[in-house]
């Protein structure tokens, strides 16, 4: 064992240079693939942050214009939303598990208290959008069932709306105006989609109606679908298609007349492209590997010619095949294996550096690369070495000690 | 002893058989010193090969020994090679980054001796040959005659029952070469038995035996 490793040592530090270009080669193949796997990581990480806000099993329904004639009623209708899509729609899809409307004050409101006011946004809205829109509750409760039946006249806060108003004094209890009406603050709110989601305030989507001359009109209507699949979120948008369709009067394949949102498809979209790009990153990697090993497997090939009386003669002397093959494989695995870990090292590295000197990249979110991955690299290098390792092999176990060691005459 | 009958091998050329070697009879005893002569083309070095087991033949038998050499896997030929045949060649075949006991240590690697011991083994045929002081000297810092006697102790550290040596005097002067004739017919005393390859009659005449191929056929054979 020692002997053979001392064999393999001795071949590969007799031809020092062309040893080390190969090793940078294989190294430089293995280090593209595993920075390709890192930052396509940090792109799937990207990805899943730009959802992170809203429930990916939902689906959303917006209000439209019809664009067929149906029923005898011409184009251009309007197809609005009420209250009592509610229930109907909870009633026939057995699949909803949370759902709400939201209607909404058009323009910014003039929200104020303790004599501070500024615009934010206003969404009224049932006890469910919370799980919608992923809403966290910091202080106090989000708003309930009792509130929409009582029209109370609450609302739930974002943390940077308390902070203006209240400037770090406790704000539950307090009272604030929107657009003249008074709320009291019984919560306050953090969202992980960050500003845009904050810099707003919940009302209960009844008393708004009731407060700013909504009636029973709902602008938008918003359901879970539990953990349904792709398909099973495509049937429920069609069946929802055909239930408001019949209700609201309008061609059930007009496509303006009801949009419909498919989070769970779209987040199914995207999972997509993110395997498509990761299936390309290998393929980039495995590319760039690929031909650091064709070069490992020419540099050995080159050598065994080289070496074609020597081999010739171990034979001679009583090498069988297999201990020929053998070393040459190994030489093979050697350079590779060495090569692979400097290159999967060099790649981590290179990932922790970038990871270090753009913590805020909006695109590669937290590049890194994971166990496996890396583990399956390093394992197809030892194997693909073998490979490269075999056609130099076989050649070498072929060679006839008759012609070589005549060759090898002067 | 080696005994060979009928011994026939042809080559495929160009989509055609050319038989080299014609129906072979030949026995050699133990402890014989023989020498195979003739002119290229006559077959000499193609036996030569079949006694080395380095070539299959096509019929007839092959003995060595007690063993029957004939429809061997490779790697039971090299066993075979190694165990029981040791070869000189005219250009001595040493492997030139490795000194002249790990030349000689080689086939004892093949053989699965350990380290210490073919060491031990490889200086002691270097100590035989005259070459003691020589031990780590690399092939290129000896002499054509150093580097064939580096040689003959490699073909002898297994204690082969053959030694076959392919023009051992073909690259050395006259001088050298009588030298070097002078160990063969040395090892030969000692209880080897020694087949000479040549075309030089100053070779073929140390041997007490001489045979002559000519066109794969036994021409003469003749006991001195």
């Amino acid at each position: 064992m020692i002997d053979a490793a001392l064999e393999i040592f001795e071949s590969l530090s007799r031809h020092g240079v062309r040893t080390v270009l190969t090793l940078l080669s294989v190294a430089w193949g293995t280090f593209v693939l595993v920075v390709l796997l890192g930052a396509g990581q940090g792109l799937s990480n990207t990805a899943g942050h730009e959802f992170r806000d809203d429930a990916v099993n939902s689906l959303w329904l917006y209000r439209g214009t019809t664009s067929r004639p149906w029923d005898g009623l011409p184009v251009g209708r309007s197809v609005t939303f009420t209250n009592a899509d509610l229930p109907f729609l909870q009633a026939r899809i057995p699949e909803i598990d949370h759902l709400t409307g939201r209607f909404y004050t058009w323009g910014g409101q003039q929200i104020s208290a303790n004599g501070r006011s500024s615009d934010f946004d206003v969404r009224s809205v049932h006890p469910d959008h919370q799980f919608l829109e992923n809403t966290k509750v910091v202080k106090g409760r989000y708003l309930d069932e009792l509130d929409i039946e009582e029209h109370r006249k609450v609302t739930v806060i974002g943390v940077p709306v308390a902070e203006f108003l209240f400037r770090g004094a406790d704000p539950l209890g307090q009272w604030i105006s929107v657009g003249g009406v008074p709320f009291r603050v019984v919560g306050v709110f953090d969202d992980d989609g960050g500003e845009n989601e904050t810099r707003m305030v919940y009302l209960p989507i009844s008393t708004a109606q009731a407060a700013f001359g909504g009636y029973d009109r709902v602008h938008q209507v918003m359901f879970t679908i539990g953990d349904a699949s792709v398909e099973e979120s495509v049937r429920i948008e069609q069946e929802v298609r055909q239930l408001m369709s019949a209700r609201k009067r309008f061609d059930p394949d007009d496509p303006r007349a009801l949009r419909v949102r498919n989070n769970v498809e779209g987040y199914a979209q995207i999972v997509h492209i993110l395997a498509l790009l990761e299936a390309f990153v290998w393929l980039v990697g495995l590319g760039t590997m690929t031909a650091g090993l064709v070069g490992v497997s020419n540099i050995l090939l080159v050598t065994v010619r080289e070496r074609t009386g020597e081999i010739g003669l171990r034979k001679a002397l009583g090498a069988r095949p297999s201990s020929i093959v053998g070393s040459i494989v190994a030489e093979a695995v050697l350079l590779t294996g060495v090569a692979g870990y400097l290159g999967i090292v060099g790649g981590v590295a290179c990932i922790a550096l970038i990871k270090v000197g753009f913590p805020d990249n909006e695109y590669i979110r937290d590049p890194a690369v994971r166990l496996g991955p890396a583990l399956a690299a390093g394992a197809i290098l030892v194997v693909a070495g073998a490979i490269a390792g075999a056609a130099p092999a076989i050649r070498a176990a072929s060679i006839r000690p008759v012609e070589a060691l005549r060759e090898g005459a002067q | 002893m080696i005994r060979l009958r009928e011994l026939r091998k042809s080559y495929v050329m160009a989509g055609r058989p050319l038989p080299v070697l014609k129906g072979i009879d030949l026995t050699i005893p133990t402890g014989e010193l023989a020498a195979i002569t003739g002119s290229s083309g006559s077959g000499k070095s193609t036996l030569l090969n079949v006694l080395g087991i380095l070539d299959a033949y096509d019929s007839g038998s092959y003995e060595l020994g007690d063993v029957l050499v004939k429809d061997l896997t490779e790697a039971r030929a090299a066993e075979l090679r190694n165990k029981y045949v040791g070869f000189v060649f005219q250009s001595f075949h040493l492997l030139p980054y490795k000194n002249a006991t790990e030349n000689v240590a080689l086939p004892l690697y093949y053989a699965g001796i350990p380290r210490r011991e073919r060491f031990r083994r490889a200086n002691e045929l270097l100590e035989r040959v005259g070459l003691g002081d020589r031990a780590d000297h690399l092939p290129n810092q000896l002499s054509g005659g150093q580097k064939q006697r580096v040689a003959i102790a490699r073909s002898l550290v297994t204690n082969p029952r053959l030694l076959l040596a392919d023009e051992p005097t073909g690259a050395l002067d006259s001088a050298t070469s009588k030298e070097i004739m002078d160990l063969l017919v040395e090892v030969n005393r000692a209880g080897t038995t020694v087949v000479v390859v040549t075309h030089e009659s100053v070779v073929a005449d140390r041997c007490p035996r001489r045979i002559r191929l000519v066109d794969g056929l036994i021409a003469e054979d003749q006991h001195s």
